[in-house]
Formats: C-alpha cells, structure tokens, sequence
C-alpha cells in the first residue's frame, strides 16, 4: 500500500509535547494574530537570466489558517513564489514582476516578521554556532527585548522538540535536527504565514518523520497558515486541507480538496516526477543472470580516519549480475564500506579480494592506479558534484576517456552514446553545475560509465530525487545489472532495495 | 501579556550602490576562502620565494600577489563600492585568526592597505568598468600599496635597491596574479551559474 | 573546524572581550614597529613572556600555534642580515649580499620585534571565538551589523569546507584523475570548492533574510558584549609593555625611529 519510500507507518501521531507538559504551545497566548491570509492578482515573475516567466497570471486567494499543499512539475515556479511570499525574491534589478501580491493586505517586503520561511538545505540555513544563538537570531532582527528573546526561544525550541542544550554546537546536529533548528528559528518569529520549501528533500527517512511530526506538534497549537511544497505528498498528506497545483510558466492548474485534486491529477502529477500515493513507479523487469565473482571481503573493518573503526567483521561476495544493498541507520559505516569497497578508502583490517575483475593487477583496489581503477569499479558518490571537473557535460564525458587513454574515435563514440541513452543530449553544452538535481544524478552515473567498469558502487542514489528520475534510474540500472555489470547500493530507500537487491547487507547501530 | 505583531519595514531599494545581504555573505564567503589560501601559502611560500631573494633580493616579492587577490576578486563579482576592500579586510582578519605571521593587528592592517589600493582603482573607474584591463590595473594598484607598507613598517633597514626591486615585484605580481587570476577566477565562477544574482554573473550567462 | 576553533578553558584570559584583546595587540604592534631596535623588542618579549602563563595554553599548543610567526620571525630577520642597510665592518659581499656590523644588529632587531609583535597576537586570537568578536565588533565598537554578522555567517561556512575538500579528493581518484599533476588537481578541487561555498553563502543569505535580517542596521542582541574592568585592565597591560618599552629603549639611547634616518 505504501507508494513511496518514505511512508511512515499508519498511526503515527503527533504528540503535542508542549501539551503534555502542561504548558500553553506556541501561539496560544502571546503570540502572533493569527495567521495571515494571502491575496495574488494577475502575478507573475521573471528571472532576469531568463527569458520565460517562471509564474505568469497567477490569481489565487489563501484564507487565514488554511494548510495547504503546493505541487507542481520542477520549473513550475513554486519556489520562486514561496520566495516573493517570504519577501526574499530580489529587487528590480534581479528580475520583473507583474500583478500584486499581499500578505495581510500588505507588500512581502514591508511586513517581513509575518512569513516565516524554511528552506531545502539543511546546512545552508544554520546562521550562528550555537543552537541558542542561531534560534534566537530572527528575534534579534525584529529588535525584541533580551528577556522576551529567550522565552521564545525556549518556546520554539520545545515547539520543534529539539531537546539539547543552548550552547550546543550547530555543526554537530543531524540534518533533520538542523531542518527543526531553522523551523525553531522561524517559529520565535511567530509568523502568521509558514511557509516550508521542500523541508524533507535532503533528508533520511527518519528525518523526515521527525521535521513532518515537528510541524505537526507546531500546527496542532497554532492557528498560522501553513503552505508547504514537497514532492513527496504522502508525508503531508493528512497535515493539509487543500492542495494547489501550479503549471510551468503559468498559473493555477488544480485547486481544491486532496482528494479531489489527487483523483483529478494524480496520473498527470506522477508522470511529472511527483510521488502520489497510490501511482508508485513501476518496477523495472529483469531476467536475473549470476556471473562469476567479482569482488569478496573477508573480515573487512572500515574506518574513516585511522585508528577508528566504524564496522568490522564485514564478509561478503558480489557476483556479475547481481546487485548488493547495503542498508542500515546513519553512522554505522553504510558510506565507509561503499568506499573502501571501490577502493578509495583503506580498509582498517580484514582485505578487498578484487581479483574478479584485477585482470593483471594485484588483488586490492586500494593498490590500483587512478587510471587503472575507473574501468574496473566505478564509483558514483552521493552529491554528484563532488564528481565535477569540467567546464561543459561533453568535457565531463571527455575526462574519462582522456584518463584511460581512448583514441578520439572511440571516446566520441562512446560519449554519443551515454549522452543518448541518458537523456543528455541536449545539455552536452551546458555547465554541469546549471543542471537540475535528476539531470546532475543522471551525468555523474554517465561519467562513471565512460571507462566501462565491471562494478559500480552508487552511495545513495535515489536520495532526494523525483519519482520520474528514480524510475529512470532504477530502469537503467536494471539494464546494467542484465548486461553482466555488479552493483553495490549504499541506500536508505527501501523500495529501491525491494525492486533491485539481490542481496541485502544491513549494518545494524552496535549496541 | 501584550499581544504584539512584530514586523520590519524594509527600504525599498532605489540606489544601485545599497549592499544586499547576498553581497555581504558572498563577499564573506570569497574572504574567508581566500584566508584559507592565504593559509596554505603562507605554510609554502617560505621555499619558494628563498632562491629569488637569494639572487635577486627583493624579487621574492613576484609571489606576493596571492596575499592580494581578495580584494580585487571581490570587487569584480560584487562590483559596489567598498566590495574591494571589505573582502580584502575580511580575508586579513580571518587570516589573523588562523595565526598569520604579522601578528593579528598588523595582517588586518596590512590587508586594510592593501584592499585600499585596489579599491582606489576601482573607484577612479567609478565602479562601472569591470574589464580585464581595469582588473589588473586594480592588482597592481594593491601590488604598489602593499609594498609601501612593507617596506615602511617591515624593511625600513633595507636599502634602496631592495626596495626598488622589491615595489617592482609587488606590482608586477599584484597586476598578474591578483589582477589577470581574479579576472579568470570570476569568468569561470559565472559560467556555473552561482554568481546568478550578481550582475558579473548575468554578464557571462545570455538571457536561456 | 580544527584550525578555526578556539581553545577554550577556564582561565580569565578566555572570558574577556575580543575587541579588548584586539586593542591590546594594538598597543603593543603600534608601539614596537615604530622603532627597529633590539632594546625596546627585548623588553617587550621578556614582558609578554611572562604574562604567556597566565594564557591558558599548554606549552605544545602554544608552540603549535606561534609556530608561522617564529618560522617568519627567522626569515625576515636572515632577510636583513643579508641585504639590510650596511654600517660598520664588512664580514660577507657577494653580489647584493652585504653582512655588515650594521645588518646584524638590524637582523637581531627585526627578530625580536616580529616576535615580540607577532606572538601576543597569536595567544591572544587564539582564545577568540568568533560569535563573541562580532557580537563585541557590532555593540562595542559600534560597526555596523549587517556587515560583522554577514561576515561571522560567511566564517560558518568554512567548518562546512573541510568536510567536502576530502570528499572531492576521493572523487578525484575515482575519476582516474589522481596519479599526475597534483597542483592541477589541486586547483581544480580549490575552485570546486569554492562554487559550492559561493551556492551555500548564496542560500544562507536568503535564510537571513527570510529572518528579517539586513532591513536596517536597528536590532537587539540576545548576548551581551560587556566592556569592564577586565577589559580595561587588559588594555593598561598592553598599554604598560608598550611604554615600558619604549622608554627603556629611549633612555638607553637605542631608539631608532623607522621613518628618520
């Protein structure tokens, strides 16, 4: 029944925490006028990098206290007006604008305390290096008095249930305790307006749970409006009272119930990439081959810096044709063993018996040249852009084939041909970093099948991404794993695992 | 408990020349990167320039220009006035902090001159040319400043040979690597598109 | 963070105001360049010497830290020795190289007062942290706040650099681009890193924003940046090391003003 990876089990509720303690949650008593309503008339706006107006014609009217859910296929400019609802869209000389606009029957700009905006990135939104601090941040910009400060910001704080001290460092939180570190700053506001820009995409399922569960407890003590977007709808699905669909360069193109709308569009919204409940992407068929043994460890320990052991007693064999998961909570080493298995990291004891696909060379990968590494096991990291090199998508292509030495004939040959069969063809021109999140996930598994390699290790390669992507990808890996390569999966996705893994290594947390 | 709605009024921005908070934080951000550089050069710079002091005493001053291309990277992405300096003084500061070699008052003082000289360029361009050519009038104009105040506070017991070559040096390495490198630096930063909100990034990137 | 954190303890030294320690450091440079003699240098150093106890550094970090200062130290002074300004006896010509009487005295000067100016500064910064030295920049010193606090935002995000430089190393390799030119490589991963910094300062400028920051420069400050009498009797011992200083050195007639002669 559960169409996306990240559905939480049925019946998870939302304790309101502040409740239970007794004491008023936030907004009940002291807080904002309740939430703010929002007014659009023929708006639209325009990048001034680009030609096509991301919104155009936009009238739309939001109630006080309506929750409301934003979808849309990327590009169709949902960001940009959460942007200009926040009153953070840029002035004049950052793109034009057109219709009005208004919170509260007021400009974004001139009422900036009412909107309280939370971002994608985790690490780009924590402005100070203590916890305290960086909640206390927005208080000090609305220039409230030192007492008042603190009271709010213990409030938000318990609002959000994040339970650690004032003076922790914010380096050291998790990525969903940093993604409630920013709703705690937002909420000492007390906005009337929250508006939440995909929250959850750059989340582990359990951070997902735990920033959906902290908006929750948030809206169950408050009245402010809520206008959330996400690609995975099944997260807020029961928190919303109405869903709004927006076309590319257009305006509004659903409008009403969840239901209602998920029925009309559902179809039309998963084709474009979002993850609807109950249109899950379909699994790609295999005629599951075994190959030969490619590579084996035996008693491997793993650890990132020497001395320090992150997993140890790790066997396993990974066969041509198959496909090895490996699953497992965040810090039991998931990442490590992906790459001391591609042979980029030392291993802290036990070996990597490579001699499956060494051809000539000794039995360990970490003994491998560069050169010699990439057409055997490639290994595709989990922000593509660490991978980057070059200036264009074809110079990206090119690097590879230059590192192994292809003549020029073949290396177009076989540069065309990724292009093609990943849908890059028409990008080859263009910056790697200009891409969009599918198209980067798309050129980094493209560059690494440049040299051809035996093996691919991918860390998390369906994180964050939308659901037409995550088909594609699943699609083209299948195909791979037919063709006689192996593959080794770091991933959190549990639907990835069900449709791909022909074996499973779970790293459970050492007690 | 008095309810009270709690808003701010923000200007609507008119002149050009206002600093928004994208600027501050890039420009912070191109500082404190190069303070890490500067980091890195100052663990390495001591072999390499030797040899050239040895033959040419003064000429070491041909690296110099590593300690000067803040300054004028920052004024060529975030082109308003002062961008020069503050990101030069931010680099100094932090670098400071890092434990430079002249002690924290006299790096962030050094790095005030320094981000002066190249400011000044700028500024005798009325901040609306950002081409190559002011780019590296703008590295030699810090090269020059900073070697009166080396000379100055550092080599006041050197005599004039040393600091002919040595002024000669700094400008040369000013107006190459902190004029011509920052110019190239900023070129290939805006074809990746992360400089969109800055117009030295829009100049790059045509209308997609 | 490694390189950016401060020390912290629970020695005095550590709870002062940085715009104090900064002061102090100003004193003390702005005094002892002024002059490039050996008298007023040693003085100086023999002062800062045994106020370093009271630091709250253990000797390794200590001279972990002042380690670029003293290498500096030792180069700028063999600078001098070899090239400085030649009086009295000639020991050494050779081509431009000329160590006279003159130069060494110079040199040993000129290693003194890179010290002498070089090292407080080290042990002072190192016990600064940095929400606390823009907090003291922005109420004591009275800079204007969107530019201390867009900066200190701007510091954040080197703690986040380091963690992805080793990324990209590993990234190279993968590539196959890791068996030649290491400085290539090494600019190319600088540049790396500084695209995606200039992407976060980016994002993180939004996030202020969104936060109401960068409206005016009116705001309140949840800490307090207190400027009392631990700071005030910081900045007399700077001022005290400065004076004593110099007058030692002009009493013995070993003053030698850098702008004359």
């Amino acid at each position: 029944m559960t169409a996306s990876p990240l559905t939480p089990p049925e019946g998870t509720a939302a304790p309101t925490r502040a409740a239970a303690f007794g004491r008023a949650p936030v907004g009940a008593s002291g807080g904002s006028a309740g939430g703010a309503s929002v007014e659009l008339t023929g708006w639209g706006w325009r990048h001034a990098t680009r030609s096509a107006w991301a919104l155009r014609g936009l009238d739309l009217r939001i109630e006080p206290g309506e929750r409301v859910l934003l979808l849309g296929a990327s590009g169709a400019g949902k960001s940009t007006l959460m942007h200009a609802l926040a009153g953070v869209l840029g002035g004049p000389d950052e793109g034009d604008s057109e219709g009005r606009l208004l919170i509260d029957g007021v400009e974004p700009e001139g009422a900036r305390g009412r909107a309280g905006l939370v971002l994608q990135d985790p690490d780009s939104q924590v402005v100070l290096a203590r916890v305290g601090d960086d909640v206390a941040f927005g208080c000090e910009n609305l220039g409230l008095p030192r007492d008042e400060i603190w009271r709010r910001v213990a409030d938000a704080l318990d609002a959000v249930g994040l339970d650690v001290p004032l003076r922790h460092p914010t380096s050291e939180l998790s990525g969903g305790q940093k993604q409630r570190l920013a709703l705690a700053g937002v909420l000492a506001m007390r906005p009337g307006l929250l508006l939440l820009d995909e929250p959850t995409a750059n989340l582990d399922p359990e951070g997902v749970i735990e920033v959906r569960d902290a908006v929750a407890r948030v809206l169950a003590g408050s009245d402010a409006t809520l206008i959330v977007i996400e690609h995975r709808v099944d997260v807020w699905w029961k928190l919303v009272d109405r869903v709004i669909v927006l076309s590319p360069g257009g305006g509004v193109l659903a409008d009403g119930r969840p239901d209602e709308v998920l029925a009309r569009e559902g179809t039309a919204l998963a084709a474009s990439g979002i993850w609807v409940p109950g249109h899950a992407p379909e699994a790609p068929t295999r005629t599951r081959v075994s190959g030969r043994e490619l590579v084996r460890t035996e008693g491997l320990a793993v650890g990132r810096r020497p001395g320090v052991v992150l997993r140890s007693g790790i066997d396993l064999r990974i066969d041509a044709g198959r496909c090895l998961a490996i699953t497992g909570p965040n810090g039991t080493g998931k990442s490590t063993t992906g790459l001391t298995l591609a042979g980029l990291i030392r291993p802290a004891a036990g070996t990597v018996d490579a001699s499956g696909i060494a051809d000539g060379l000794g039995a360990a990968p970490l003994s491998w040249k560069s050169r010699e590494l990439v057409t055997r096991i490639g290994m595709v990291f989990q922000d593509p852009e660490h991978q980057f090199v070059a200036g264009t998508v074809r110079d990206e292509l090119a690097v590879g084939a230059h590192a192994i030495g292809l003549d020029a004939v073949e290396s177009a040959r076989r540069i065309d041909a990724l292009l093609e069969r990943l849908r890059l063809g028409s990008l080859a021109n263009a910056n790697p970093f200009t891409l969009s999140g599918g198209e980067k996930r798309r050129l980094s598994v493209a560059t690494v099948l440049v040299t051809r390699p035996r093996l691919l290790v991918l860390d998390e390669p369906t994180f964050g991404q939308d659901a037409r992507t995550w088909r594609e990808l699943v699609a083209f890996l299948a195909e791979l794993l037919d063709a006689g390569s192996g593959v080794v999966a770091v991933t959190h996705d549990t639907r990835l695992v069900e449709v791909l893994a022909d074996d499973e290594l779970l790293l459970e947390p050492r007690s | 408990m008095q309810n009270t709605l709690i808003t701010t009024k923000a200007p609507f921005q008119r002149i050009n020349y206002r600093w928004r908070v994208v600027d501050i934080v890039v420009a912070s951000v191109l500082g404190v990167a190069a303070a890490l550089i500067f980091f890195g050069w100052n663990q390495l710079y001591a072999p390499v320039t030797a040899p050239f002091e040895a033959l040419l005493p003064g000429s070491q001053a041909l690296f110099y220009g590593v300690w000067l291309f803040a300054g004028v990277l920052g004024g060529l992405v975030i082109r308003k006035p002062g961008a020069a300096l503050y990101t030069e003084v931010v680099a100094a500061t932090v670098s400071a902090l890092l434990g430079a070699k002249w002690g924290g008052f006299f790096t962030i003082e050094a790095g005030l001159v320094q981000g002066l000289g190249a400011e000044l360029v700028f500024l005798v361009f009325l901040y609306s040319s950002w081409k190559l050519g002011v780019a590296i009038l703008a590295g030699a104009g810090a090269g020059l400043a900073m070697a009166i105040n080396d000379l100055v506070l550092w080599y006041p017991g050197a005599d004039t040979a040393f600091q002919a070559i040595y002024t000669v040096s700094a400008i040369i390495s000013g107006a190459v690597i902190a004029g011509l490198g920052s110019w190239l630096i900023v070129r290939a930063l805006a074809k990746t598109g992360v400089l969109s909100r800055f117009a030295s990034g829009r100049d790059q990137t045509a209308r997609a | 963070m490694s390189v950016l954190t401060p020390e912290a303890g629970p020695q005095a030294i550590y709870r002062v105001n940085p715009v104090a320690k900064l002061g102090a450091t100003a004193i003390i440079s702005i005094a002892l360049v002024l002059s490039i003699d050996w008298v007023s240098a040693a003085v100086a150093l023999a002062f800062e010497s045994l106020l370093f106890l009271f630091a709250g550094l253990s000797l390794r970090r200590f001279a972990l830290r002042t380690l670029p200062v003293t290498i500096a130290a030792f180069f700028s002074a063999v600078t001098i020795l070899l090239y400085g300004r030649p009086s009295g006896q000639s020991y050494l010509q050779f081509l431009l190289i000329n160590v006279s009487d003159g130069s060494i005295e110079l040199a040993i000067a000129t290693l003194l007062r890179v010290l002498a100016i070089g090292l407080p500064a080290v042990v002072l910064f190192v016990t600064v942290d940095p929400t606390d030295l823009a907090d003291g920049l922005a109420q004591v010193l009275r800079l204007p706040s969107r530019f201390v606090l867009g900066a200190l935002g701007g510091l954040r995000l080197v703690g986040l650099f380091i963690d992805d430089w080793k990324s990209l190393e590993l990234a190279r390799r993968a590539r196959g681009m890791a068996d030649r030119g290491r400085l290539r490589r090494f600019a190319g991963q600088a540049f790396a890193l500084l695209v995606l910094s200039i992407r976060r300062g980016s994002k993180l400028a939004t996030a202020m924003e969104a936060r109401g920051f960068g409206a005016s420069n009116r705001r309140s400050w949840a800490r307090e940046s207190r400027f009392g009498a631990a700071e005030v009797a910081l900045l007399a011992i700077g001022a005290l090391v400065a004076v004593v200083s110099v007058t030692v050195s002009v009493a013995t007639g070993n003053w030698n003003f850098i702008a004359g002669g």
